[in-house]
């Protein structure tokens, strides 16, 4: 049985603003297990980003509230006042950001930066830590770590200063790596490096990982668990073969619809989800994907609840329509072709 | 080549397009280096055409597409727009022109004037060509916000009430409303969710069909590119490294560098992701300043031998319409390999004449597995 390592139950966010209550996480559950990759998938404003903000305390605000818990190693983390969260913070669970041009300071060598983060949480002299923030950017894959590490940041590339933001974050052998849009203001090509590190990583360091994304390609390389969010809710989970070869939720279908493949021939025209997803403030009454799905009828207008509905007890989702209709309606919603039933 | 170009359709002519961006040091400004964004790029885009334009940051798709519409100046080599040579046009003779062709950013958030209103962000450049009055305008305005799935009640709002599909769905009106001919789309669905890119590849389609537009499409994905493009060419540090029609560039890649970007693009579909043997590219792209010897993709190319490091592969043509840079090309039968090594040197202006739409008694080769 592996280690369980997270657990997150019923956890809710909410925002105070001017405007109105932001409903950012509306009750999420999920656990985490030692060398585990979970992909956390959904469109902008969906809540993935919050959810993995919340878990390290970053979302904590005076017009912020929470509701549930984040049980790490029998603590609840909501709860842990900020110095104790510090020790946890970077040591135990580590956060990599989209934008590797942004999330590092300008003004500190990348070297400094790691040394920094090691000797923060460790007993370890300056000289020791260097040598191990070499040693690290030698793992992640830059060329010339001796000398690299003593340039700036704007010296390195956008993909080498992922993989220094990589470095940094594992710099303390954290248990949990969460790893927010890590290659979506890369290339492709760079992409791929360092989603193959990232899959290289967790075998080496033995954490487990959240991957947050918007795309399903690039968790269909490397996840083991996948949440689809939306509206700051779970709409469907289950293991990256159930989400993959029998997804159940009309949204995860438009999601996979909308990926232009490759490895198929090239359709007419190119699925997308029409619409945009709805405000956190005035949610839509019912099933939140309502507004957008093609498939909503009356029923649709009570919220259907996160239950397993095939027989794989894994594999949860979020929507009244029975298992059959969907696999009369679901092929022909990834391809494309939207057509009404019930 | 001086005969006019328009004769086989073409609406832009590339020809010998170079651009060197100078760097400068010491107190008298004095140029100690050049970055070679565009190095030497022939290649056209026919009327009605939409012309994929795919590579990694830093390769020079997106200085060449500012060539183009001639935000930039090139350094050498010239632009025909409609057989217009445009390369050296000063600003006053430039503006009718720029009627004819217009932008699509690749951020929609830093491409809109934040403290303008929509009406007067996509009204604008009618007012400065002179286009219609005031109430006319208006109208026209309300159209297009129509045309690209916003309602005409969006015309007072502000930029930030906008999501970034949105967004880009004004800065496409804006360039609509001038009715141009060539409309250059710097990586326009790079910054959006996946699923609101589809949203936009597929209203990019429409429009296309409505307004009869021609497009260059810069991407660095190959996935995006497939769905809009006719053409697609690939470049790599400055140079054009392959051209070819959109669906034989995916089923055989001659370029080892082009194998390598469709390799990277990943695959929803966890086994045959498992399965399939990928092509990771090592390090980045070098630097534009010293490019390297030979052929520049030589230091991360798998495939590459000694001479490689030594000469400059030229630009090819493999028959249908595909060109590429390489002395090891890929995917190509023994009888094409022989007759295109038996043929004299191509320049990139004669390979590329053959690169457009022509009559179809050409030879053609047949695609065939990987010849190892």
């Amino acid at each position: 049985m592996p280690e369980r390592l997270l657990e997150v139950k019923g956890l809710k966010v909410r925002f105070a603003t001017e405007d109105g209550t932001v409903h950012a996480v509306d009750g999420v559950d999920f656990e985490l297990n030692r060398g585990e990759v979970l992909g956390i998938v959904g469109e902008s404003g969906s809540g993935k980003s919050v959810t993995a903000m919340t878990l390290l305390g970053l979302t904590r605000d005076k017009n912020t509230r929470f509701e549930g818990e984040v049980d790490y190693k029998g603590e609840n983390l909501l709860d842990l006042p900020e110095s104790r969260l510090r020790d946890v913070r970077g040591n135990q669970i580590a956060m990599i950001f989209q934008d590797p041009m942004t999330s590092m300071n300008p003004v500190y060598t990348v070297g400094d930066q790691i040394v920094e983060a090691i000797t923060t949480h460790e007993p370890t002299g300056n000289k020791e830590a260097k040598r191990r923030a070499i040693e690290l950017l030698r793992q992640v894959g830059i060329p010339n770590a001796q000398s690299r590490v003593d340039d700036y940041p704007h010296q390195f590339s956008g993909g080498m200063r992922q993989r220094a933001m990589i470095a940094m974050a594992l710099s303390c052998n954290p248990d949990i790596l969460i790893a927010d849009e890590p290659t979506t203001a890369l290339d492709v090509t760079i992409q791929a490096q360092i989603l193959e590190l990232l899959d290289r990583l967790r075998a080496d360091f033995d954490s487990a990982v959240i991957l947050i994304t918007h795309d399903l390609g690039v968790v269909a390389e490397v996840a083991d668990e996948i949440l689809v969010m939306y509206a700051g809710r779970i709409v469907e989970r289950g293991s990256k073969r159930n989400v993959f070869y029998d997804p159940q939720h009309p949204y995860t279908w438009g999601l996979l619809g909308s990926i232009p493949r490759l490895d198929r021939p090239k359709p007419k025209k190119l699925h997308s989800i029409e619409g945009t997803p709805p405000s956190l403030i005035n949610l839509p009454q019912g099933c939140k994907f309502r507004p957008r799905c093609p498939h909503a009828f009356e029923k649709c207008f009570e919220e259907p609840e996160l239950r397993n509905r095939v027989e794989d007890r894994g594999h949860l989702d979020r929507c009244w329509l029975t298992v059959d209709q969907k696999r009369g309606v679901r092929d022909s919603t990834i391809a494309g072709e939207q057509r009404v039933v019930a | 080549m001086t005969e006019p170009q328009t004769q086989n359709g073409a609406l832009v002519q590339v020809q010998s397009l170079k651009k060197y961006f100078p760097i400068r040091k010491g107190v008298l400004s004095r140029e100690v280096a050049r970055v070679h964004a565009v190095d030497d790029v022939t290649l056209s885009v026919a009327e009605g055409e939409t012309l994929g334009l795919v590579g990694e940051s830093g390769c020079g798709k997106s200085t060449l597409g500012r060539c183009i519409v001639r935000l930039l100046e090139p350094t050498a080599g010239d632009i025909l727009f409609d057989g217009q040579s445009i390369g050296t046009l000063g600003a006053r003779k430039l503006r009718p022109l720029r009627r004819e062709m217009q932008m699509i950013f690749q951020d929609p958030y830093a491409s809109l004037n934040p403290r303008k209103r929509v009406g007067t962000i996509i009204s604008d450049p009618m007012r400065i060509h002179g286009i219609g009055d005031r109430k006319e305008r208006k109208g026209k305005v309300e159209d297009l916000l129509r045309v690209v799935g916003l309602s005409p009640e969006h015309y007072n709002r502000f930029p930030h009430e906008f999501s970034g599909g949105q967004r880009q769905r004004i800065g496409v009106a804006r360039a609509l409303a001038l009715r141009p001919k060539l409309i250059v789309a710097d990586e326009p669905v790079s910054a959006l969710d996946v699923s609101i890119q589809a949203q936009m590849v597929n209203l990019l389609e429409e429009l296309q069909d409505e307004f009869r537009l021609t497009y260059l499409f810069i991407a660095h994905d190959l996935g995006v590119v497939r769905h809009v493009s006719d053409r697609i060419a690939v470049m790599y540090l400055g140079k054009l490294v392959e051209l070819s029609p959109a669906e034989e560039l995916y089923s055989r890649p001659i370029m080892p560098y082009t194998e390598a970007l469709l390799s990277a693009v990943p695959v929803p579909d966890p086994d045959l992701a498992e399965k399939r043997e990928r092509i990771v590219l090592e390090g980045d792209v070098p630097s534009p300043i010293n490019p390297p010897s030979g052929c520049r993709f030589h230091p991360r190319c798998r495939y590459a031998t000694e001479i490689c490091s030594q000469v400059e592969p030229p630009l090819v043509d493999y028959g249908n319409g595909h060109l590429a840079a390489c002395h090891h090309p890929l995917n190509v039968d023994k009888a094409t390999l022989a007759r295109v090594q038996a043929s004299p040197a191509h320049t990139p202006e004669t390979a590329d004449s053959s690169a457009l739409p022509q009559d179809p008694g050409k030879e053609r080769a047949e695609p065939v597995p990987r010849s190892e």
